[in-house]
């Protein structure tokens, strides 16, 4: 039976070849961070490399405070099935304490129910969805940036109030985009405007919007919103430019950030509104921040998500040290608890709070998109239009489903 | 017996030891996935390397048996065993149909047919309110296994999904080894001339397609199960092509094949998750290195240094 040796011996090899499962033992006052985000798709800028440095930034500028702190980080394709594999992995076997970032909606919610299950804690920085503060609201995470709420009551109710009363869409024709157009639609309408009509598109797969951008400038209405996102965006603003669909409506990018205003040109992205809750040329604060963080990602500035992962991080890192990493391993409720009951305080964000939902209550700033003369240096995009509270730019506490509020 | 040469009973032990030894070892959840892509490739194999079918939709009724199984173990509680049971049975109800309609044509036409049909069904997904649309089907319960052994363990789940993974596997060598598989042999090395020897090549080809995606549900709906969602992942064509991947590394046309290349691919993705964007470069490089160096995959050239079928 020579063949059965060799056959044995080949997958002995091939199995010893494998790596083997990690068993860290896990030093009680090591604090381990995971970064999951999208590192080589379509928010590979608004996430990506940049939120692994702006958590490690954090994490440099807490210092030593009688437990280390390491970061580690993954891929999760905008796969929400390989995300929630990944978190339940890295909290099984790497002892990760707690997960940042996590844009997507669809992957945001699923690494959420692992999170809960397992108790860890969970900072969602990257995900629109509001449901994380609400329906599937949990004990142990915090919704850090954003939210569809906020991005509709900035973006929609604002312009309203600024002259911009009668508005159509033009929608990626799935769960997120419906979501984004019916909250904009509602809050549009509340604020006294009203909705000439929309365009839903199939998802995903369009690149040619010249069709729906010509409906949109034959209804008449002043004010042209994008319910989509990434690429999309960017396609449709592109060729709303080339039909000069921009000279006669508003355009208004329901979820945009900085990093994509860059990748479009001041050129073509001028006159745009967009909603955000960070802008590193905000005040002195917030430009100490973004010349720290600068240097490390020179082509990529931070936006509100690459903030946000900087401000929770050390927001979470402060309530460890508070409860002592002993007690901080004892589970993700525990040090969100903490999270909760002491405010926050850094460069990024200042001095805010977080609701017993788990929304940070920071305030939104509809901003409008610098021409190319008005710019004066580089990454010098915006002028502030318009600032929300942030009791205004959060769901009413009492609407939004949470069971953790009544109890 | 059944059909096993000594080197494959030889291998087959291996595979068995291996299975039973590796979470002692290897992380569970992550060799959970390992077997339902598994078992996926072996179904996929079964239409490309036995009846040479290049279907090239099969994350079709991958992604349709884990939804069933999701769908009815969440909504209607049914035990694990009775989802991903249904998920395969779904998964054969839509094979039936897809089959059907492309066996009419052969070869480039036969695989553009798959396509175009396991793309209706992905739009399907996308809109039809009980998919969950983007979310996915979330929060699926593992369950009590014959309504008494519960899943949540995962040690508990590893056993369940590996008795699966076994069975399909046996059933899919037991396919190929029988009179029935040496008719779809006939037919992928000659179709006029099974034709001429009085075999109804059609029906034999359809039946061929329903059992892969019978045993595609199958693997669906354990990973539904498994994982505890089921998202538009498992049904997007990128997971067609990550099945032909898988074979074709692992090696076409052989019984293990499938089995090595899973391993590979899933291993891949979840310890290079790490690296960022490399997991997708890497899997390019590796594809081409495959179609480019050794055609015959791993088990395909590993067989034929040791003049052996396995």
């Amino acid at each position: 039976m020579s063949l059965t040796r060799r056959a044995l011996l080949g997958s002995t090899a091939a199995a010893a070849a494998l790596p083997p499962r990690r068993s860290r033992a896990q030093a009680a006052n090591t604090i381990r961070i995971g970064v999951l985000n999208d590192q080589s798709g379509p928010y590979r800028d608004t996430g990506g490399t940049t939120s692994v440095i702006c958590t490690r930034q954090a994490v440099e500028e807490f210092g030593s405070h009688g437990f280390t702190v390491d970061v580690i980080t993954a891929d999760h394709q905008n796969k929400p099935d390989l995300g929630a594999s990944i978190a339940r992995q890295w909290i099984d076997t790497d002892g990760v304490d707690m997960i940042i970032d996590v844009p997507t909606s669809s992957v945001a919610l699923a690494v959420n129910t692992v999170c809960r299950e397992k108790n860890r804690t969970y900072i969602n920085v990257g995900a629109a969805t509001a449901d994380l503060t609400g329906k599937a609201c949990a004990p142990n995470n915090v919704h850090w940036t954003y939210d569809t709420y906020m991005l509709a009551r900035s973006t929609g109710g604002t312009m309203v109030k600024a002259g911009g009363d009668s508005w159509y869409f033009i929608t990626a024709d799935y769960v997120f985009g419906q979501q984004l157009q019916r909250d904009t639609s509602t809050l549009v309408t509340k604020a006294g405007g009203k909705v000439m009509g929309a365009s839903p598109y199939p998802f995903p797969g369009t690149t040619d919007f010249s069709s729906y951008l010509l409906q949109a400038q034959a209804s008449g209405a002043k004010v042209l919103g994008l319910c989509n996102a990434g690429a999309d965006t960017v396609n449709s603003i592109k060729q709303a430019h080339e039909f000069s669909v921009n000279k006669k409506m508003k355009l208004a990018a329901m979820l945009m950030f900085i990093t994509d205003v860059n990748a479009l040109g001041l050129e073509t992205a001028q006159g745009l509104n967009l909603t955000e809750s960070f802008y590193w040329d905000f005040n002195d604060r917030s430009r100490a921040f973004t010349k720290r963080v600068v240097p490390k990602t020179p082509k990529n500035w931070p936006n509100m998500i690459h903030a946000g992962c900087y401000s929770g991080t050390l927001h979470f890192l402060k309530a460890v040290a508070a409860l002592g990493a002993a007690k901080a391993k004892e589970g993700g409720s525990t040090v969100v608890a903490q999270m909760k009951a002491m405010p926050t305080d850094d460069d990024a964000y200042g001095k805010l709070t977080i609701r017993a939902d788990g929304r940070l209550m920071a305030p939104a700033y509809l901003f409008e998109v610098k021409s190319p003369a008005e710019s004066k240096g580089p990454w010098d995009y915006y002028k502030l239009v318009e600032t929300t509270s942030a009791e205004d730019a959060a769901v009413p506490a009492g609407e939004t489903g949470c069971s953790l509020v009544h109890a | 017996m059944w059909g096993f040469s000594r080197a494959q009973a030889a291998a087959l032990l291996v595979m068995v030891v291996l299975v039973v030894v590796s979470p002692a070892v290897l992380y569970p959840v992550f060799l959970m996935k390992v077997l339902c892509f598994a078992l996926f490739a072996c179904a996929f194999n079964l239409l490309i390397g036995y009846v040479g079918l290049l279907s090239f939709g099969h994350a079709a009724f991958f992604g349709m048996g884990s939804y069933i199984s999701a769908w009815t173990a969440k909504n209607w509680g049914l035990s694990p065993e009775l989802a991903i049971l249904l998920g395969g049975l779904v998964g054969m109800a839509l094979g039936v149909i897809v089959g059907w309609l492309a066996i009419k044509r052969q070869g480039l036409y036969f695989a553009m047919i798959t396509l175009a049909l396991s793309q209706m069904i992905y739009f399907i997904c996308v809109e039809a309110p009980f998919t969950g649309g983007e979310d996915g089907i979330q929060q699926v319960p593992r369950g009590r296994l014959f309504g008494f052994i519960s899943l949540n363990p995962d040690m508990a789940m590893y056993w369940v999904t590996a008795i699966v993974f076994l069975a399909g596997f046996l059933f899919i060598h037991r396919i190929v080894h029988s009179p029935f598989g040496q008719v779809l042999k006939a037919i992928r090395e000659n179709e006029p001339r099974a034709v001429s020897l009085g075999y109804r090549t059609n029906d034999y080809k359809l039946i061929a397609f329903v059992l892969s995606t019978f045993v595609a549900g199958i693997a669906g709906g354990t990973k539904a199960i498994v994982f505890g969602i089921a998202t538009l992942t498992d049904v997007h064509w990128s997971m067609s092509g990550e099945v032909v991947l898988i074979t074709l590394l692992g090696g076409l046309g052989t019984i293990f094949g499938p089995v090595v290349g899973a391993l590979v691919v899933s291993a891949m993705e979840n310890y290079l998750a790490q690296f960022g964007a490399w997991v997708t470069v890497t899997q390019g490089v590796i594809f081409v290195a495959c179609v480019l160096a050794f055609r015959r995959g791993i088990v395909g050239e590993i067989g034929a240094k040791l003049r052996l079928a396995l």
